[in-house]
């Protein structure tokens, strides 16, 4: 028997009972739908994550004061004693690093922002010129703190998108002026909107010379130091040597944290991979479920065809043929179930991907891969049982019906 | 061209041995037609069966054209079935959700023969044997006589050296029954050997050749010089 034969006549054996072929293709295109679907949630919330991290920056190291033994995220947090601060001349002998492309101090407080009348609480960023580059920011009006002496400390700040709106609506605000707390800043220039981005809002910042908020603030030590590294594997280079800097300025004592933007990034990429390839098991689950179902209802039709196959054995069909004939169904069933089930998956996620926008929603490649084969796998296998006790019928009884 | 030597066939029901062939020697010609007559239970079917290679012995020999067919394996024998043997049975046999082109039409699926030669032979069969507006029917469409005559076109599709049929008329009225009689004995014409397995007496004298089983044995053969029709 020729073997688009073979297809054409398991095709209409399928056809001969349309209901229960509908329901295990749904039970087949389902399995596959859930594992393309989850896969793709897991995948979107991973890629979201990355996208946030990625967005504070590149090759980023991160200095901030305290010392913590504890790798994980928002070190320094915890420690209980107040360490040593690092000043702005700190920050600056980072810069003997061969590995450091720029680095941008960062001072953290909170004023009030005001204009005529109008005012509001504000987080205040104390920085300088390169903080634009180091952390991705991007300048919608005007232009970013000035570059020059660290020291200086020139009123001028540079506000975010939301807090322009709410000062200025459409009026020109660049080169207005506004108050923070009681000392005077020129606007120069007005953030892109980012949106929110790990907890931070560009939108409502306002940034100002790193010495001027020392002086708003009337402290001197740095909130952290965010530092480039010149290229990825100068991460490591930069994080040895910003330690040994930093204790080597701080009397021999290690009192600073370095963290890199990399390790943060590894670890939850880890996790979610994993939590990923969790669900997408969870779900192959149900292709097996679906696969025992098929070998099921295989089973029956069997039994239910029994007089055709002792036939097809008078009429001279060996009984590898008869295997064949049910490989067949199995594998046509198992297919179109499958491609079905990549529609229906592929449209789920599709529809998550509209209602989440913000959601990067994308089923991985393995994963679309390994529900396909799971499915067609489990179609097969589940499919041998009943082929061979189909093909080892005795043809008298099986045309008689027994 | 066929012969059974000393053939026993015995099924075991529980813990007893049923005999339904007991010791049966019988050699068949090319080209001629034989009557296995008998009361119910004496074996005819399995006698049908054991010629037509659906069953095995439980012991003796099966010679076909001098070859021992009782050794060949599985797809050996179905390899037989498929080029030398048709088979016609009482309840027709047909598959329900194929139509009547396409159930004669399989033999020739399962021999791998290319579709438009299947195509054409259909065409003939069901031209030659009257069917040819049925032929895009349903079996459930059909009446008994033409569903018969749908497995008779189907069971010589092949062109067999044997047609093994058994109890052809039995689910047919009497006329009915002598046309699809009239059938099966117009392929004598072809050199087809003929078996019919029938209850009907007056069915059965028609061949040349009349066996009688009881009880698992064949208890008269006798052959007659009457003209078939
Ligand atoms: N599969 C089987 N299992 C057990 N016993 C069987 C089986 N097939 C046939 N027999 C027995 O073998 C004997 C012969 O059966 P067979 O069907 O050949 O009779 P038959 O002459 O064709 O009868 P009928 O005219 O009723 O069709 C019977 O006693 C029957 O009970
Ligand atoms: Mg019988």
């Amino acid at each position: 028997m020729k073997l688009a034969d073979t297809i054409q006549f398991a095709s209409g054996s399928l056809r001969g009972s349309p209901t229960r072929t509908l329901l295990m293709m749904l039970a087949m295109s389902i399995g596959v739908a859930a594992v393309v679907v989850l896969t793709a949630l897991g995948e979107g919330a991973r890629r979201y994550v990355i996208d946030q991290f990625s967005s504070l920056g590149t090759n980023l190291v991160i200095v901030l004061p305290g010392r913590t033994e504890t790798a994980g995220i928002g070190p320094g947090l915890m420690s209980g004693q107040t360490p040593r601060e690092i000043t702005l001349e700190d920050a600056q002998a980072l810069l003997r690093s061969h590995a450091v492309k720029r680095f941008a101090p960062l001072t953290v407080g909170s004023a009030t922002l005001s204009r005529d009348a109008l005012n509001r609480e504000v987080v205040v960023l104390g920085s300088t010129s390169d903080l634009l580059e180091v952390r991705h920011m991007g300048i919608a009006l005007g232009r970013f703190l000035p570059a020059g002496d660290i020291n200086d400390a020139t009123p001028v700040c540079v506000l975010g998108n939301q807090m322009k709106r709410e000062l200025f609506g459409n009026e020109q605000a660049v080169g207005q002026w506004v108050r923070l707390g009681d000392r005077r800043f020129r606007v120069i220039g007005v953030l892109a909107s980012q949106g929110e981005s790990m907890g931070m809002r560009t939108d409502e910042l306002v940034i100002i010379p790193v010495a001027a908020a020392h002086q708003l603030f009337n402290t001197s030590g740095l909130f952290r130091v965010l530092i480039e590294a010149k290229s990825r594997d100068a991460i490591e280079q930069v994080v040895h040597d910003a330690e040994a800097i930093m204790t080597e300025r701080h009397g021999g004592e290690r009192d600073v944290t370095v963290i890199t933007q990399d390790a943060v990034l590894q670890t939850f990429d880890r996790i979610l991979t994993a939590l990923t390839m969790a669900v997408g098991g969870i779900a192959a689950i149900s292709l097996a479920v679906a696969g025992v179902l098929i070998m099921n209802v295989m089973l029956i039709a069997v039994a239910q065809r029994i007089k055709e196959i002792g036939l097809l054995k008078a009429l001279g069909a060996p009984g590898k043929q008869i295997r064949h004939l049910f490989f067949a169904e199995a594998v046509l069933l198992s297919g179109i179930g499958s491609v079905a089930g990549l529609v229906l998956g592929y449209t789920g996620s599709f529809i998550i991907g509209q209602v989440y926008p913000m959601l990067p929603v994308s089923p991985p490649w393995w994963a679309v891969l390994a529900a396909t084969m799971t499915a067609l796998g489990t179609g097969i296998l589940f499919s041998v049982w009943p082929a061979r006790r189909a093909a080892k019928l005795d043809p008298v009884a099986a045309l008689a019906g027994k | 061209m066929i012969e059974l030597q000393k053939v026993c066939r015995t099924f075991t029901v529980g813990d007893q041995q049923v005999a339904a062939l007991r010791d049966i020697d019988l050699k068949l010609d090319a080209g001629e037609y034989i009557s296995i007559m008998g009361p119910s239970g004496s074996g005819k079917s399995t006698m049908l069966n054991m010629l037509g290679l659906l069953d095995r012995p439980s012991s003796g020999s099966y010679l076909l054209d001098g070859g021992n067919v009782t050794e060949l394996n599985d797809e050996q024998q179905a390899r037989v079935r498929r080029e030398k043997i048709g088979f016609v049975f009482q309840s027709f046999h047909l598959v329900p959700r194929l139509t009547a082109a396409q159930n004669v039409e399989l033999p020739m699926i399962l021999a791998s023969i290319p579709a438009e030669e299947r195509k054409a032979r259909v065409q003939v069969l069901m031209q030659n044997y009257g069917l040819s507006d049925r032929a895009d029917h349903k079996p459930d469409q059909l009446s008994g006589g033409q569903r018969q005559r749908v497995a008779i076109a189907r069971a010589t599709v092949m062109n067999p050296t044997v047609l093994l049929a058994d109890e052809p008329t039995g689910n047919l009225d009497r006329n009915t029954g002598w046309e699809v009689l009239k059938l099966l004995e117009g392929l004598l014409e072809n050199g087809i050997t003929l078996v019919v397995v029938t209850h009907d007496a007056e069915i059965g004298a028609r061949a040349q050749r009349q066996i009688h089983m009881l009880d698992g044995r064949i208890v008269s053969d006798e052959s007659t010089q009457n003209e078939p029709k």
